[in-house]
């Protein structure tokens, strides 16, 4: 096919641009409504957002003592989402396992809502969001390699750039009818696979390098990541998986989402391995370290706030285990879905209140701030998954029709079904 | 370059490559907006006149902003005696008027511990609250902390701007102008030095003291970091930080460490001097020690 000239070019654009905005305006109720639920949460969290920017991070419950809280354990949690949804790309491609590949591309179009979503948690929580373009060389000065916040915004904003291309060039070509080429598309997903490790280790160093804080000063800590969050990203997976089969003509095996459900029982072994390895080093060896520790699990000085909530993440933890481990228990829909709700929640909990806060609490000089999110990181937290939930919603709603190959430039050429991903 | 007698002619790639790199350079150096850390001598010198006029405007005071360098041959060192301190927080207060802390939320760059005298130094049971009727008490000893000045400071390396470094005097500061507000350097830091402006910081207008420095003690904005700089303002121009001289038993000692015959030497190499969480090797400049 001879190149496009650029007139021609801006013709083929602007008729996906409008075939896309007509697809994401038409729905049925269902589809309505959830948009209509987002946008409430969005327009709240904005204002709640607003305010904050007038009156300070004095609205939030973070204090001196506990300086990060809710908002960086977001970030955290979501960073994980986003490595998990293209680790699945390995068993795709390493092991050439056809099933689980039509997964990958949606994959992709989770971890670019995750990043978006990480990204802004990390906007919300600067003091300065007005200074952001500090961070930027040339007119700033991004303090690299000696901080490691500064290689985390360089590694996101790159795999967040690998995979926006990607699944971008993939949907793009087919909806013209045309194969992606292989010579783009291949490195960048060989590409994205050690840079979803990545992102997740990095993130990890973040707190990790810290002397002062013994909590996130254990080498455990990276591993322990990326096993959580391959339970995490694939969970929020199959669950989208399942809806786009009830209500698209979207195909997947069986087997692909059984297999996968098993992959996030390993995972979730290690998970609960490694944190019971690191429960055991500190409560048995007695050192003034645990109390971080203790102040998660067990409560401290009469503090107990966050205890519930630590049994709370191992008590789904383990049920999710149980539940994926058993052959007979994952084929069940039910209890698959059962399973990935605790999941989600497991994992949600004990990164969302679980890493940062103990990690901070005590504080530095042995004083217990209880800290507790105020109304206004949970509004500007809802308002911001909304936005992420928002743009995966819409991004499907386009890329599901151009794989399945319903929607395409040509209506002649509607046997496309698959070439995003199969037709390698 | 021409070592060997051969002319080379500058190409048109050449010419137009160095060309672009000069235009960026120049860009750069002289219209960017730039770190404080790295302003020629004479933009430094504009900020300051824009700090004192932003002041004047939006304050109502004639605040002066000194941009005093390092002193060569000067490196500040602190020693604190733990056998004097009486708990009494002159020494906080004291800080917050010289260093126009906010009033309202309170900024304290200085904590006064109290700890039980059968406990030692434990942060676990110490209690920054404490308010007995009178100081000191029965089986209470006082560790005030504020930033520890360290020579391997695990806040400015983590900062993702470079917005707090270690100037020559082995001062730690921070350029208010900079910072983003991620604080990053309040997770890092093992001494809980670092305070943030959670809201506009308020300070009544007459409080307001005009002596200030850029690095140091000038009016901060909401949204950033700031810290305890050994009173920048006054000792770079050789007076004592506000918490030596309001100490009413002569517990804090303050000076160059360079300066063989300097009462910090004199404690350093004849007392019994320890630093604060020593095993995470931030080589503070800041010692403690037992006089008597």
């Amino acid at each position: 096919m001879p190149p496009d000239s650029p007139a021609q070019f801006i013709r083929r654009f602007l008729g996906f641009a409008r075939g896309s905005i007509r697809l994401i305006l038409r729905g049925n109720r269902a589809y309505r409504l959830w948009l209509a639920a987002l946008g409430v949460l969005i327009v709240s969290g904005a204002l709640a957002y607003a305010n904050q920017v007038r009156n300070g991070l004095a609205l939030t419950a973070m204090r001196d003592q506990v300086s990060w809280g809710f908002y960086i354990g977001n970030f955290t949690f979501l960073v994980g989402v986003a490595a998990a949804a293209v680790v699945l790309v390995i068993p795709a491609y390493i092991y050439d396992w056809k099933p689980i590949r039509e997964i990958v591309l949606y994959g992709e179009l989770l971890a670019i809502s995750a990043i978006m979503m990480c990204l802004m948690f990390v906007m919300v929580d600067i003091g300065r969001p007005d200074r952001f373009w500090h961070l930027i060389p040339p007119m700033g000065h991004l303090n690299f390699p000696s901080s490691v916040l500064a290689w985390d915004v360089l590694v996101l904003n790159l795999y967040f750039l690998v995979n926006f291309v990607v699944a971008t060039h993939i949907l793009y070509r087919a909806f013209h009818g045309r194969k992606y080429a292989k010579r783009l598309v291949i490195p960048l997903v060989l590409l994205s696979i050690p840079m979803a490790v990545g992102i997740h280790t990095v993130t990890a160093f973040l707190y990790n390098g810290l002397v002062a804080r013994p909590y996130w000063n254990s080498s455990i800590l990276a591993p322990q990541f990326l096993a959580s969050a391959f339970c995490s990203g694939p969970a929020i997976l199959l669950v989208v998986v399942q809806v786009l089969r009830r209500f698209t003509r979207f195909e997947i095996r069986d087997e692909a989402i059984w297999k996968i459900a098993e992959l996030m029982a390993y995972a979730m072994f290690l998970n609960l391995f490694l944190h019971g390895a690191e429960a055991f080093k500190e409560f048995y060896s007695g050192g003034q370290d645990v109390l971080y520790t203790r102040y998660w699990y067990l409560g401290l000085n009469g503090h107990h706030t966050l205890v519930p909530y630590a049994w709370s993440a191992v008590g789904l933890n383990l049920l999710a285990f149980a539940l994926f481990i058993v052959p007979a228990a994952r084929r069940n829909w039910v209890i698959l879905n059962i399973g990935c709700i605790a999941t989600y929640a497991g994992v949600y909990i004990e990164k969302g209140m679980g890493l940062i806060i103990p990690g901070l609490t005590p504080d530095a000089l042995g004083e217990i701030y209880e800290y507790y999110p105020s109304v206004t990181e949970l509004r500007v937290a809802a308002g911001i998954f909304a936005v992420g939930f928002l743009v995966f919603t819409l991004m499907l709603k386009v890329a599901v029709p151009i794989s399945l190959g319903e929607f395409t430039e040509k209506k002649e050429t509607s046997d496309l079904a698959g070439v995003a991903w199969a037709g390698r | 370059m021409d070592t060997d007698g051969k002319t080379t002619k500058p190409t048109r790639r050449i010419f137009a490559s160095q060309a672009a790199a000069l235009a960026a350079g120049w860009v750069l150096t002289a219209c960017g907006p730039k770190r404080l850390y790295e302003a020629p001598r004479a933009q430094l010198k504009k900020a300051i006149e824009d700090m004192e006029r932003q002041y004047r405007e939006r304050l109502g005071v004639t605040v002066s902003v000194s941009d005093a360098p390092a002193i060569p041959g000067v490196e500040f060192a602190y020693a604190l005696d733990l056998s004097r301190c009486i708990g009494c927080r002159r020494c906080v207060y004291a800080c917050v008027k010289e260093n126009n802390q906010s009033r309202d939320p309170q900024i304290q760059w200085i904590k006064v511990l109290s700890m039980e005298k059968d406990k030692g130094v434990d942060f676990s049971a110490a209690d920054p609250y404490y308010s007995p009727a009178e100081v000191p008490e029965e089986g209470y000893f006082y560790v005030p902390v504020q930033c520890q000045q360290c020579r391997n400071p695990p806040c400015t390396k983590v900062c993702p701007t470079g917005a707090t470094w270690t100037e020559k005097d082995g001062i730690v500061v921070i350029d208010y102008d900079w910072c983003i507000g991620c604080r990053y350097c309040m997770a890092a830091c093992p001494y809980g030095a670092r305070h943030f402006n959670w809201a506009q910081p308020e300070i009544p207008k007459a409080e307001i003291n005009p002596n200030t420095h850029y690095l140091g003690n000038r009016p901060r904005p909401k949204g950033v970091v700031e810290k305890c700089t050994f009173c920048i303002q006054r000792t770079r121009a050789g007076r004592y930080p506000a918490c030596v001289e309001i100490c009413p038993v002569g517990a804090r000692k303050f000076g160059n460490l360079l300066d063989k015959d300097s009462e910090i030497r004199y404690i350093i190499e004849n007392k019994r001097v320890l630093v604060l969480k020593e095993e995470l090797n931030t080589a503070p400049r800041f010692f403690y020690f037992y006089a008597t």
